[in-house]
């Protein structure tokens, strides 16, 4: 029904809309709560889950810590939950963990939370629309994640273990069963695992395509759409050209281990003096095809962030988005150079180095959008009235922590340092600094932002700025010091550091990084309590606690089914804190203009 | 002081500790490996001006942003001192600034670049030192020419196992396989990192200014033992070289060899 509706048209008799919605559906328990095709419950199924994932993935973080601090010491406590010898770390069971933590956290965690949790729950709140355009798919590409939860999680449980050959797979370590002992049933499960992830962010990012274009409020046009929604957007356009190519890689590689294919096994390789297998393949091959993908996903994993994150400091800077075009062309911006930089993580692969320059020139100009969206964001906070809430406070620290990550990304686009830093700790801080103390402080705050509207409840704030406060040192005193360990060559991936002379005197340090990260994920713990407690017993927000401008602020919290309780019409953009047209410091979008202005034109052919 | 305000100072720490841990580490000497070859020093400077330059860059921009949170918090602004949705003049300044700052990086290292990847030595050049190496799971291969140096494939060749003798100050040409996974052939003193791949056959090169035992390390991931995959590279005289190169003959190509070859040590996991 909802796809046949043109933005102008289709909302303009809301009453027979939405009576239509109530009509149509009564569902059981089973269909409001678990096959739900309300886009807020499924944007909530895919929080709860990629956040129980996340507490999973910084475990292994964990453990992939206390090996890297004082390789081959037992465990204290759990260690024998770990089913190893003395409750220590075996080498093979190291590298799975540093291949199940990064796979964990990217593909369980970071981009189905941002795309499957906050793109579902907010895309049609922010533009106005009763639900997605297909919500069934919707629906689906929920449940597309539980095969994945499966493969990832049982892999651990079969012969020879989890995957061992790093996120990346790099054949022919993933693609020869006897490479490895990851690399039997393991990888064969994890290939799996990846492919129905993929199958599921393909069905997401078709819906928020279509919805977005399709289903917006009258009045919203795409300039007054939240930058929250222009990066979700343009993360669905990278994910549907993206992802076909990583999950065609991943089905050549599961015909390699299953039906020897030999796309990515050379001639004449012979592993661990096993029989040579069919050949005739190229290694090199994989990466291309993996890093086409998993380059543009970078982005999929920050631009969501960087869109919330505007919303955010926008509201409690009281001021509009400084610079909101410039905003929306370097996002785009962003994701147009994203497909042509994924040679920059083969500089020292074996790949043409003539080729390597034009990769090196593309990866120093995606340096440029990245940087003007930080400037606008300071512009932003710049003659503000600023408001330090715990939401203000995480997205503050994306922009902060988020400086630090593309900063260093200069040296890694570097060609010639990068044969210096490249697979070593330098290139973890960068990482770590992008993902984690940018996209994940960008997603506590967004939940803190966004938890009222969810819930209908209000998290509480001292503990949230408790929470913020120790994360943000405790994750630099994780993190910052691993461009220390880079400078010093320390290789990642590494179950024993100290055996070389030239890392010998890093230990120390690494004690040191240990001991924040037991910290970090110990204050997680205030994150956990706060977030269970607000959602029975916090204080009832209504509709708009935070003063803000956006069409989900007009909604009732937590919204109904069918979203809006009238129909939104829009007459501006989403940032107008403190306009002179109005008394109040914040200026809904659906609220009409004063008596004697004229009416802003909406560009949509009403009159 | 209201505590608003106060909260600005959790940015100015990032500052003070971003710095301090760089300066830190530089006057400690946790710091980038003792440098040993001639293209390590183009790189080591690049290293260099980049931290610099984005030093710059991350002491200005998050200077900024502590200098407005602390002016600009609410209780001290009851209203905005400023409506604005942005500035056409700024816009154009900060991108064309960085843009050409970026552009400038990438033309200035281009050098570097193509004197460590693509400027192969001659092979047939005398004074180019060639040697094989072969990467295995969780060892290194090293096979040399023989006591007169020139091409491989000539009689008379000698192998060691995770064992790397080269002259100073001589062009050392590797040319590196691997025979079963990927691996990444690391000389942190060098410089020097490439990949190691099944099918290919990469040169590496690097000339050495410095004697001294460094290590060789692994640095893709290539199975359990990829940590323990470790090699020494010793750098040493002329003379000293060649009186190593003959030791090794005298072991491997004796006509009536009394006693195995010194390869036998390499070491069977």
């Amino acid at each position: 029904m909802s796809i046949m509706t043109a933005p102008s048209h289709g909302l303009a008799s809301p009453g027979q809309h939405l009576s239509h919605t109530a009509a149509h559906h009564k569902p059981g328990f089973l269909g409001t709560y678990v096959f739900s095709r309300d886009h807020k419950v499924i944007g909530i199924q895919f929080l709860f889950s990629t956040l129980l994932w996340f507490f999973l993935g910084g475990l292994l973080a964990l453990a992939v810590r206390w090996q890297v601090a004082w390789p081959w010491t037992q465990i204290p406590v759990i260690g024998h939950l770990f089913h190893l010898q003395g409750g220590q770390i075996s080498p093979e069971f190291y590298t799975m963990l540093v291949t199940m933590h990064a796979t964990i956290m990217i593909f369980l965690v970071i981009i189905p939370i941002l795309a499957g949790a906050f793109g579902n729950f907010l895309i049609p709140l922010m533009i106005g629309a009763d639900d997605m355009a297909f919500p069934t798919l919707n629906m689906l590409s929920y449940w597309f994640m539980w095969p994945a939860f499966i493969c990832f999680m049982s892999s651990f449980f079969v012969a020879g273990g989890a995957a061992a050959a790093g996120w990346t797979s790099y054949p022919p370590l993933s693609d020869n069963p006897a490479a490895a002992p990851g690399s039997g049933a393991g990888q064969t499960l994890w290939l799996i695992g990846l492919a129905c992830v993929g199958v599921s962010s393909m069905m997401g990012s078709i819906n928020y395509m279509t919805t977005i274009i399709q289903m917006r409020a009258p009045g919203m046009t795409m300039f007054r759409l939240p930058l929250t929604i222009w990066a979700m957007f343009i993360t669905a356009v990278l994910q549907a050209f993206a992802l076909p190519v990583l999950t065609a890689a991943a089905f050549m590689q599961l015909m390699d281990r299953l039906l020897g294919a030999g796309f990515f096994m050379p001639d004449g390789s012979v592993v661990n003096n096993t029989g040579s297998t069919a050949g005739g393949g190229q290694p090199l091959l994989w990466q291309h095809l993996f890093w086409f993908y998993s380059h543009p996903a970078v982005y999929i994993m920050i631009l969501p962030a960087m869109g919330m994150v505007s919303d955010i400091i926008s509201c409690f800077a009281r001021k509009p988005i400084f610079g909101y075009k410039p905003m929306v062309y370097s996002i785009a911006g962003i994701a147009g150079l994203g497909f042509v930089v994924w040679g920059h993580h083969m500089f020292v692969s074996g790949m043409n180095p003539a080729l390597g320059m034009t990769f090196m020139v593309s990866t120093m100009m995606i340096a440029l959008p990245s940087a003007i969206k930080t400037f606008n964001w300071l512009g932003t906070i710049w003659g503000g009235k600023i408001q330090f809430t715990t939401p203000m406070l995480f997205a503050l620290s994306f922009v902060s922590m988020f400086i630090i990550g593309g900063l260093s990304g200069i040296f890694m686009a570097a060609t010639p340092v990068d044969i210096f830093i490249h697979d070593t700790y330098f290139i973890v801080a960068h990482f770590h600094y992008v993902l984690f103390a940018g996209t994940a402080m960008g997603v506590f705050g967004a939940i803190y932002f966004w938890f009222p509207k969810m819930f209908g409840r209000m998290m509480n704030e001292f503990w949230g700025k408790v929470h913020f406060f120790f994360t943000f040192i405790f994750l630099n005193g994780v993190f910052y010091t691993m461009h220390i360990l880079g400078a010093n060559g320390f290789p990642r991936r590494y179950a024993d550091h100290y055996r070389f002379a030239t890392f010998a005197h890093l230990q120390p340090l690494n004690a040191f990084m240990t001991y924040c990260a037991l910290g970090l994920v110990g204050v997680q713990v205030i994150f956990i309590i706060n977030f269970f407690y607000s959602i029975f017993l916090g204080p009832k927000a209504g509709r708009n606690p935070w003063h803000a401008n956006g069409l989900e602020w007009t909604a009732p919290s937590p919204p109904g089914h069918g979203n809006f309780d009238f129909q939104p019409h829009v007459y501006r953009g989403p940032y107008e804190y403190g306009s002179p047209e109005t008394t109040e410091d914040y200026y809904p979008q659906i609220k009409p203009p004063p008596e004697g202005l004229p009416p802003i034109d909406d560009s949509h052919g009403h009159h | 002081m209201n505590v608003g305000k106060s909260w600005s100072v959790v940015f100015l720490m990032v500052l003070v500790f971003g710095v301090g841990v760089f300066v830190y580490g530089a006057a400690a000497g946790i710091w980038l490996p003792p440098l040993a070859s001639e293209a390590g020093l183009g790189i080591d400077h690049l290293f260099m001006f980049i931290l610099w330059l984005t030093g710059i860059a991350f002491v200005a921009t998050e200077g900024a942003m502590f200098w407005f949170l602390w002016k600009y918090n609410a209780t001290d602004n009851p209203k905005p001192a400023k409506f604005t949705h942005g500035s056409h003049t700024l816009e154009v300044i900060w991108t064309i600034l960085p843009a050409a700052t970026l552009l400038f990086i990438a033309i200035y290292q281009m050098n570097a670049w193509a004197e460590s990847k693509m400027r192969v030595p001659k092979e047939d050049d005398p004074n180019v030192v060639v040697l094989e190496v072969r990467a295995r799971q969780f060892e290194w291969r090293v096979r040399y020419p023989g006591v007169h140096g020139g091409k491989l494939g000539q009689q008379g060749e000698l192998f060691t196992v995770n064992d790397i003798h080269v002259p100073v100050n001589r062009m050392v040409l590797v040319h590196l396989k691997s025979e079963d996974v990927l691996h990444s052939f690391f000389l942190p003193n060098m410089r020097v990192k490439q990949d190691a791949v099944p099918g290919m056959n990469i040169p590496v090169w690097f000339r050495p200014i410095q004697e001294g035992t460094y290590d060789l390390a692994c640095s893709q991931l290539c199975g359990w033992g990829h940590y323990k995959m470790m090699g020494r590279l010793t750098v040493e005289s002329e003379a000293d070289y060649q009186a190593y190169l003959q030791d090794l003959d005298r072991k491997q190509n004796a006509t009536m060899p009394p006693a195995p070859p010194k390869a036998a040590e390499e070491k069977s996991e």
